[in-house]
């Protein structure tokens, strides 16, 4: 087998990440950091002007960089996958694991993955950009985060040439993304401001502080299992310090609403909070057949049961699993085939209670 | 904008519905999209760049005279794209499309961002200069935070890294 379908197998099967771990700073509300930088090549056209033969050239280019990156062992070996030899089926499992966004998976010539088997970094190549630097720590770890992504940019710094200007900064497809090129995100998980009907006003005021929020897998997934991804939007006239501060800042606010309202829940209504906890715990691991979603919202609950130690046993990584479990994709690729959504139903609930039994009590 | 239900209140929910197979979109208060039974779209951005940016180039395109016949329409010499292009696909073509193009986007990279002028991180390529030069600004900007929280002490400090950094970019560019 070669050294990319080996990853490959092993990211697809795999319902874990290390970014799921739920290690890192107030990682009972936030799951996960994330930072992109966006790196075109100069003078070369953007991925949405290009025909194939240019599309090629860049991929090729990346990945002599990257073996050139791999030679000197600067970092854990990296691996390039060409998207064309990857089934419509993992590609998709790579959008359930968020290491490359929905419109990646359209199999354009010349698109292609750069991974490593701790899944830490993800670079896509010619998504809209023709690079997008990826880094994905658990808990609030931005810094971290940053430190890894601005090292393999340094790295391909190196051996490509970036388009840059003194004044504009890093050059990117849409000018909503230029200068720093930087996009940081929290993914938080906020079921107590939800059952508190609060998500709205915390999250609009979010959004006042320039900020934006999405949902699970991006725009249209708002309040699937109460996870909301919150990010900077502007990119230029700020310092990537200042970015990544101003959004830490903003998500411990957060982070201290959701906790403030799990308290109140836990004090007033806890023996409410508990029957629906357990509810939802009795499904997730009884139930003979369970839609997507059902598995996400009661996900929701039974996280937050461990979190508030009402739920005794299952650590956070398993719990976290369950979001990737839940997935169509991922269903139909541990039993390698493409299925309708009842058989899928079926088998993710079987899946479920496999994944949930092996780590009670 | 109004709610489409009930005229009243501003809209700030999009609503979006699959109807026989037909996709409608309605703008909805908060209040009437609730009534819906919308919990998945409860919180919608009310500001995203994204949004403004389309909005501005709506807006410029409308001010875009037609290209008279007989006069070339500005186009980038690397992509071909002119700036009409730009208007209608929100994508610029290559890198060198900001240089081409720098009298439009700079007025609107400052609506979008606030700002046109980038203090980030500079290659290691761009230059030992231009590198002294973003950790000069970062530094001044600290400065004047500092002096503004009158931390004189921190202040100080500030002021000895900026003149040593001032000494080795004059030798950089000597
Ligand atoms: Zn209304
Ligand atoms: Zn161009």
């Amino acid at each position: 087998m070669r050294r990319e379908e080996g990853l490959l197998e092993n990211i697809v099967r795999r319902s874990s990440s290390p970014w799921m771990d739920g290690s890192g700073t107030m990682s009972d509300v936030v799951i996960s950091s994330r930072v992109r930088l966006a790196r075109n090549l100069r003078d070369v056209e953007f991925p949405h002007r290009m025909d194939e033969k240019a599309a090629k050239a860049v991929f090729d280019k990346v990945k002599n960089a990257v073996l050139d990156v791999n030679a000197r062992k600067a970092v854990p070996e990296l691996t390039c996958i060409d998207l064309e030899d990857v089934s419509p089926l993992d590609r998709q499992v790579l959008v359930e694991k968020h290491l490359m966004s929905p419109q990646h998976a359209q199999p354009l010539p010349g698109r292609g993955l750069v991974t490593r088997p701790d899944e830490r970094v993800s670079i896509m190549v010619n998504e809209e950009d023709h690079l997008r630097i990826q880094c994905l720590y658990s808990g609030l770890e931005l810094d971290e985060a940053y430190i890894t992504a601005n090292g393999m940019d340094d790295l391909l710094d190196e051996r490509l040439d970036f388009a840059y200007d003194d004044r504009t900064g890093f050059l990117t497809a849409c000018p909503t993304n230029v200068g720093t090129g930087l996009r940081a995100s929290v993914m938080v998980h906020l079921p107590a401001l939800a059952i508190g009907d609060e998500v709205s006003r915390v999250l609009s005021a979010v959004n006042k502080m320039g900020l934006v929020v999405r949902g699970l897998y991006g725009e249209g997934t708002e309040g699937q299992g109460n996870v909301y991804q919150v990010s900077n939007q502007i990119t230029l006239g700020q310092s990537e310090k200042e970015i990544l501060e101003n959004l830490s800042l903003i998500a411990k606010q957060v982070v201290a609403e959701e906790k403030r309202y799990r308290e109140t829940l836990m004090k007033n209504r806890r023996s409410a909070l508990e029957d629906r906890i357990f509810r939802a715990w009795g499904i997730l691991t009884n139930a003979r057949s369970m839609s997507s979603e059902e598995a996400v919202r009661l996900w929701s609950d039974v996280r937050l049961g461990v979190e508030l130690g009402l739920i005794d046993g299952p650590d956070v990584t398993h719990i976290n699993e369950i979001l990737v479990i839940a997935q169509p994709n991922f269903v139909m690729r541990s039993h390698g085939r493409t299925m309708s959504s009842e058989e899928r139903d079926i088998a993710r609930a079987e899946l479920l209670r496999r994944h949930l039994a092996s780590m009670k009590s | 904008m109004t709610c489409e239900e009930c005229g009243k209140n501003p809209a700030t929910v999009r609503f979006e519905q699959v109807v026989n197979g037909k996709r409608t979109v309605m703008n909805l208060c908060a209040e009437c999209a609730q009534k819906k039974g919308v919990l998945s779209v409860l919180f919608q951005p009310t500001f995203s760049i994204n949004s403004l940016l389309s909005a501005l180039l709506g807006s410029q395109m409308k001010g875009l005279p037609a290209a008279s016949p007989g006069e070339e329409e500005k186009r980038c010499r690397i992509c071909g794209m002119s700036y009409r292009d730009f208007a209608r696909a929100g994508r610029l073509g290559c890198s060198r499309c900001y240089e081409t193009f720098e009298d439009r986007l700079d007025p609107l990279l400052r609506r979008i961002h606030g700002s046109g002028r980038h203090i980030g991180k500079a290659p290691v390529k761009a230059g030992g200069a231009a590198r002294t030069r973003r950790e000069l600004e970062e530094l001044r900007r600290q400065l004047a935070a500092a002096v503004a929280e009158e931390a004189y002490e921190k202040a100080a400090e500030l002021r000895d890294k900026i003149k040593a950094l001032e000494s080795t970019l004059g030798r950089e560019e000597e």
